[in-house]
């Protein structure tokens, strides 16, 4: 694998340059189909509300890769992630509008592992609400 | 009605091979947004030292929820699947999902839990290509809400 980045030019607390997605219902429903996730809880507002959601929500899983491209955009090749793993704490919720959602997703380096490889913690907020939790993943450095 | 504990360890038989398409792949990273071209140009991919474009590292999801698919909709399990949701979601990777890679998935019972009425229920993934070779391992949490009195 070749990531840009070294083992040796990190320390514990670097930030990874923060990155912000948008996300609106035309970004759901491409999403859907590029996944297969056609769970109507993600395009159907009708659905959604008798669900108890308020509203449209995004697929968990866009919004855990939409967060990882923070990592993979810095260490150049996603082929260097070694491991991923999120909770989904808060939905994103998606109005019915030009504008949609924004997930925000800021990194740091929270530990050096042994082999080059290093823990990066991630956080995802949308709305003002925490929308992953425990989002950590483990990548391979130069 | 709390799930049947005695499922915890059991395995199920391997998947049938999915196929890795170059144009899945590209799809999946347009629906996302991501322009990385380890995930659409060839030459690129082989720089970083990869035989072939790459998955972006949540593309496998599709494939292993599917897999999960025959425990969760497994009628001796019966979990009420209408009022599930995703809990929590894990990767680890031996090597990237490339094209061309023919996928199975066997998928195992980690743990059943009951929690304030509600199902919780881990499922893990394991993903080998063609040649039986360990490419990524991948857990699954789903979470079936208890259901409302009345």
């Amino acid at each position: 694998m070749a990531a840009k980045i070294a083992y040796d030019e990190v320390e514990v607390g670097t930030e990874l340059p923060a990155q912000s997605f948008p996300v609106t219902r035309a970004t759901l429903v491409q999403y859907a189909g590029a996944s297969g996730d056609f769970n109507p809880i993600h395009w159907n507002e009708k659905f959604a509300v008798e669900v108890g959601l308020p509203d449209v929500i995004a697929h968990g899983m866009f919004t855990m890769a939409e967060a990882i491209r923070v990592v993979t955009d810095w260490v150049g090749d996603p082929g260097a992630v070694v491991e991923y793993g999120v909770r989904f704490t808060k939905p994103v919720v998606v109005p019915n509008d030009d504008t949609g959602a924004l997930i925000e997703v800021s990194a740091k380096v929270a530990a050096k592992l042994d082999d080059g490889q290093v823990r990066v913690d991630l956080t995802a907020m949308s709305a003002g609400q925490k929308v992953l939790g425990m989002s950590r993943a483990v990548v391979k450095l130069a | 009605m709390a799930l049947d504990q005695s499922f915890v360890g059991r395995t199920y038989p391997p998947t049938a091979p999915y196929e890795v398409g170059r144009e899945k792949i590209r799809e999946f990273a347009e629906a996302i947004g991501d322009a990385n071209p380890a995930y659409t140009d060839q030459e690129a991919a082989k720089e970083l030292g990869h035989p072939d474009v790459i998955a972006p590292p949540t593309f496998v999801f599709a494939i292993t929820f599917k897999a999960a698919g025959q425990i969760v909709q497994d009628p001796q399990l019966g979990l009420d699947y209408s009022r599930v949701v995703h809990g929590d979601q894990k990767f680890a990777y031996k090597r990237p999902v490339r094209a061309g890679d023919r996928l199975a998935v066997t998928s195992t019972i980690e743990a059943i839990k009951s929690l304030a009425g509600n199902d919780i229920l881990d499922i893990r993934g394991e993903v080998h290509d063609e040649s039986g070779e360990h490419v990524v391992t991948t857990w699954i949490k789903l979470v079936a809400r208890a259901a409302e009195e009345g």
